[in-house]
């Protein structure tokens, strides 16, 4: 494998953190160069992630079956009533309708659904081909709205109409077309949206929990543990609180500017990042000191549980390395300040689809030495993990088996966590699990890092 | 209950697929790929497709899985992928050096009309494939047929794009292996082995999707049938197929251009469908069979006699993909238990024509059904009105399974959330035997369970 270099053309989006270096741009935000083993995904698949959570609607998606079988309940985010969204509808599209176009098939799709299920809403994803033959997919909705008298909403996310991040933008903007629809009545001043919260393993209720212990109303969570009830009266509060940023800043943007709510950018992992999403939240409200007071008590009590318990993960942790490669930059900036606060430093961080600001963040940072790269590849980071004797890979589902035949552990922030990882006891469940792979025995029999035993 | 929105009442749908028991055809053209040594997969269509198979064929095999994408964006959507398949071919042997690159078409480079043979020739033409390396291809449409279509056209187009025909025959039979599992590729070759003939199997996925743990990440493993190897399938004595739906295809492609005779089995799944692979492997290789593979049949027979009386007339509800639930419902008759309702997402006459002749004359109330329509709510539906004891498929079934409250097998793809299909076969004796014990276990862990404590029984 040392034979293999970085990827021609990928130069600029690699960076290695030296002194003197230039800290020119790294290049970030383009498609993946053709016929690379990138780690990415589609348009579609930013637009289902988002929209996924609402599980009182129904997401059907239109195209052949693929789109539809690979995103089947794949995602651990929980609901606390209704489980529509774990069901899996497709229109299936088959050649014929490819040659004559499966708006039929779609609207018949729909009224059977619609008329089966009750759903609140239903979701239509467009596909790579219903983007080529010209399904008008709005029509179709629009008239199913009409007939059902439920919100029929079309998501643009043909897989090739650019990145991950367009679809999540494709996401947003049907998700603005229900807010706004629902009442405001009874909506205390102290409220706010939690955005870009997905409930993996149920994190959306550790998180809301927090805030009302302040004394603050969420009015809805986009979309983890979502209800389009909840989504419609989201123009209600007073504050977006936006978490994830990659997914649903354009979603902050746009009821800035229609509804004049302001946002903030937070993270919820890690005891520094938490416990400044609630202090930022409290600011907020300068005219209520009590706000400002519960969240010191929150973070008071919260850290006087965790602190004493993260010591032992401590101990054994400090001095390792870990190299970071995940969907959003913005995750990249807590796990670094996560990862120090239990002596683990950082070697390699990227992201799949961070933003120049992003990288620029990451770059003042990271310490020396450390590698930093953008939409990345197998080869790329097998490398850099055996270059810098990484102890640890924190990344998705795709990388998780490459971790372990280099021989070091492995930590899913991504779909597939299955715990906790957001807020304070998601510190905790994180050190637990990094410290569980990384000081794991199996490592005593495997030749580790290519190494004899 | 998750699935308490399926309803009893079984309605005609009009368009509307609802928990599909399929995929699309380009995750088989990968996992087909896959076992050949030295080659990487390549997905021409936009980035998520390539994402999509890795993540799915990553969390059923628990392994590294490299493919590589066009990255169509919109122009290539436009004016063809054309351009972005040159270039992707150039940067794959400049930077990831593969023997072979597997181009395989997804839903949307076939709409748009991309030729991959002329665009494959035009890149040998303009000297983007360097000497020695390969770069071959399968159409395969995601709205034709599903995942097996595609796992059949790849293996015909590894069959039809590699094997040369010499002119001097030689003393091999050609095993085409039907989509199944890197253990069961592994118990073909070893099962051969013990007959002492000669085979070429593949394509080959042991050594590939099984690979121990070393300390590196190779980007090639050391398993996947060889190029050499495929290119001698044109002189071998004939090819075995095993699956008329997943494996065919390329024994008639070899035919084609080879002249190599073929014979198509059913995938050696039970008793009946090992007797037939068995007898017909010794008989293209004019041997006779070991009293090795006659006891390891016999140990089979033996277990199956001695646990009978807790198999007869168990109800059964399974669903897969065509050549693996065909030989099964075989097996299960064999088993004397009763399979009661049969649903596979693949579309197709053969399957309805070889369920036929195994249950006519020995089950002919069973249901089944397959292609459009044939989904996991069909399944639900079904048993809900008429329940059953076992329910045997993929990782989904565990649904339905936890639905209604059935004891639950896991067999076939995707199986995302237990380990061992990989490691331990399904075919021949000893995969029959395995099944066997799953089945035995399943059904007296739920007796145990369910047992009054006066009835709660040590010896069984």
């Amino acid at each position: 494998m040392e034979h293999i270099g970085i990827l021609e053309g990928r130069e600029k989006q690699v960076f290695e953190k030296k002194i003197g270096a230039e800290l020119s741009d790294i290049a970030c935000e383009t498609s993946s160069l053709s016929g690379s083993v990138s780690q990415r995904a589609c348009v579609f698949c930013g637009s289902r992630v988002v929209l996924y959570p609402v599980a009182d609607a129904i997401h059907i998606v239109h195209g052949p079956i693929g789109c539809a079988a690979y995103t089947w309940d794949i995602r651990g985010a929980v609901s606390s009533g209704p489980e529509l969204h774990r069901l899996s509808f497709s229109t299936d599209l088959q050649e014929m309708d490819v040659i004559y176009g499966g708006e039929k098939k779609l609207y018949l799709s729909l009224i059977e659904l619609i008329e089966q299920y009750k759903p609140k809403a239903a979701f239509i994803y467009s596909t790579c081909i219903v983007g080529l033959i010209g399904d008008d997919i709005d029509a179709v909705c629009k008239k199913v709205a009409a007939e059902t008298g439920i919100p029929v909403l079309p998501v643009h996310s043909e897989g090739f109409k650019g990145t991950k991040k367009d679809g999540y933008k494709a996401a947003c903007f049907a998700l603005m077309k229900l807010i706004g629809t629902g009442s405001t009545e009874g909506i205390s001043k102290l409220s706010i949206n939690i955005l870009g919260e997905f409930n993996l393993a149920g994190e959306a209720w550790i998180i809301r929990k927090y805030y009302e212990r302040m004394g603050i109303e969420v009015v809805s969570t986009l979309t983890g543990d979502g209800r389009i009830d909840a989504v419609k009266r989201a123009h209600g509060a007073s504050l977006n609180v936006v978490q994830c940023s990659g997914s649903m800043t354009s979603l902050a943007k746009d009821m800035e500017e229609k509804y004049g709510i302001p946002y903030i950018r937070v993270s919820y992992f890690g005891i520094e990042d938490m416990s400044k999403s609630l202090y930022d939240v409290a600011l907020h409200f300068p005219d209520h000191p009590e706000i400002m007071e519960a969240a010191k008590q929150v973070v008071s009590e919260e850290v006087k549980k965790l602190y004493p318990e993260l010591q032992k993960f401590k101990k054994a942790l400090t001095g390792k390395k870990a190299a970071i490669y995940v969907g959003g930059a913005f995750k990249t900036f807590s796990l670094i300040k996560a990862l120090r606060s239990i002596g683990m430093s950082v070697v390699l961080a990227g992201s799949q689809t961070g933003n120049k600001d992003d990288y620029k963040r990451l770059k003042e940072m990271c310490d020396e030495g450390t590698v930093i790269v953008d939409d990345s590849n197998p080869v790329e980071l097998s490398k850099f993990i055996l270059e810098k004797e990484a102890d640890l890979l924190i990344g998705g589902v795709k990388e998780r088996p490459i971790a372990f035949k280099l021989g070091i552990g492995f930590c899913d922030h991504n779909h597939e966590r299955k715990i906790p990882l957001a807020g304070f006891v998601g510190m905790y469940n994180f050190a637990l699990e990094v410290y569980q792979s990384v000081m794991s025995p199996v490592w005593q029999f495997a030749p580790r890092k290519g190494g004899n035993r | 209950m998750l699935l308490r929105h399926t309803t009893k009442e079984v309605k005609e749908r009009e368009g509307l697929t609802i928990n599909p028991a399929k995929t699309c055809q380009p995750i088989g053209a990968m996992y087909a790929a896959l076992g050949v040594h030295g080659c990487l997969p390549h997905s021409h269509g936009s980035q998520g497709c390539c994402s999509y198979h890795r993540s799915t064929l990553t969390r059923h095999y628990k392994e590294p899985v490299m493919a590589a994408t066009s990255s169509f964006t919109e122009g290539a959507s436009v004016f063809g992928g054309q351009a972005n398949l040159l270039a992707a071919i150039e940067t794959i042997f400049s930077v990831y050096d593969p023997d072979i690159i597997a181009v395989h078409s997804t839903c949307l480079s076939e709409t748009i009309g991309d030729d991959l043979q002329q665009i494959t020739r035009k890149a040998r033409d303009d000297g983007k494939i360097p000497e020695g390396k390969h770069v071959i291809f399968a159409s395969t449409p995601s709205f034709i047929g599903s995942h097996v279509t595609g796992y059949a056209n790849m293996v015909a187009g590894i069959a039809d794009q590699f094997a040369v025909s010499t002119g001097s025959k030689k003393n091999q039979i050609n095993i085409i292996a039907g989509w199944m599992e890197p253990s069961d590729m592994r118990e073909i070759k070893r099962l051969s082995k013990e007959l002492g003939v000669n085979i070429v199997l593949f394509p080959d996925t042991s050594d590939v999707l099984d690979a121990p743990q070393t300390g590196t990440h190779v980007f090639y493993p050391k398993g996947g049938t060889t190029v050499a190897e495929l290119q001698s399938t044109g002189d071998s004595l004939s090819s075995l197929a095993l699956g008329s739906i997943s494996a065919e295809p390329a024994a008639i492609a070899l035919e084609k251009k080879c002249k190599v005779p073929f014979e198509t089995l059913d995938m050696p799944i039970g008793l009946r469908a090992t007797d037939r692979f068995i007898m017909a492997l010794s008989k293209a290789g004019n041997v006779t069979v070991p009293d090795e593979i006659t006891a390891d049949r016999g140990r089979l027979v033996d277990v199956i006699a001695d646990m009978e009386q807790y198999l007869y007339g168990k109800r059964v509800a399974l669903f897969g993909d065509p050549d693996q639930i065909i030989p099964l419902t075989e097996f299960l008759l064999d088993l004397n238990m009763k399979p009661v309702h049969i649903v596979s997402g693949t579309p197709g006459q053969r399957f309805e024509k070889q369920m036929r002749q195994i249950l006519d004359e020995r089950s002919p109330e069973t249901k089944f059904k397959n292609g459009i329509g044939a989904d996991m709510f069909l399944l639900h539906q079904w048993m809900k009105n008429e329940p059953v004891d076992l329910l045997i498929g993929n990782t989904y079934g565990k649904y339905m399974a936890r639905d209604e409250d059935v004891p639950f097998i896991r067999f076939g793809f995707p199986i995302l959330d237990r380990i061992g299909h990989s490691y331990f076969p399904s075919v021949g004796y000893s995969g029959g035997l395995r099944l066997v014990e799953k089945i035995l276990t399943a059904i007296l862990d739920r007796q145990d369970r369910d047992a009054l404590e006066e009835k709660f029984e040590l010896v069984m």
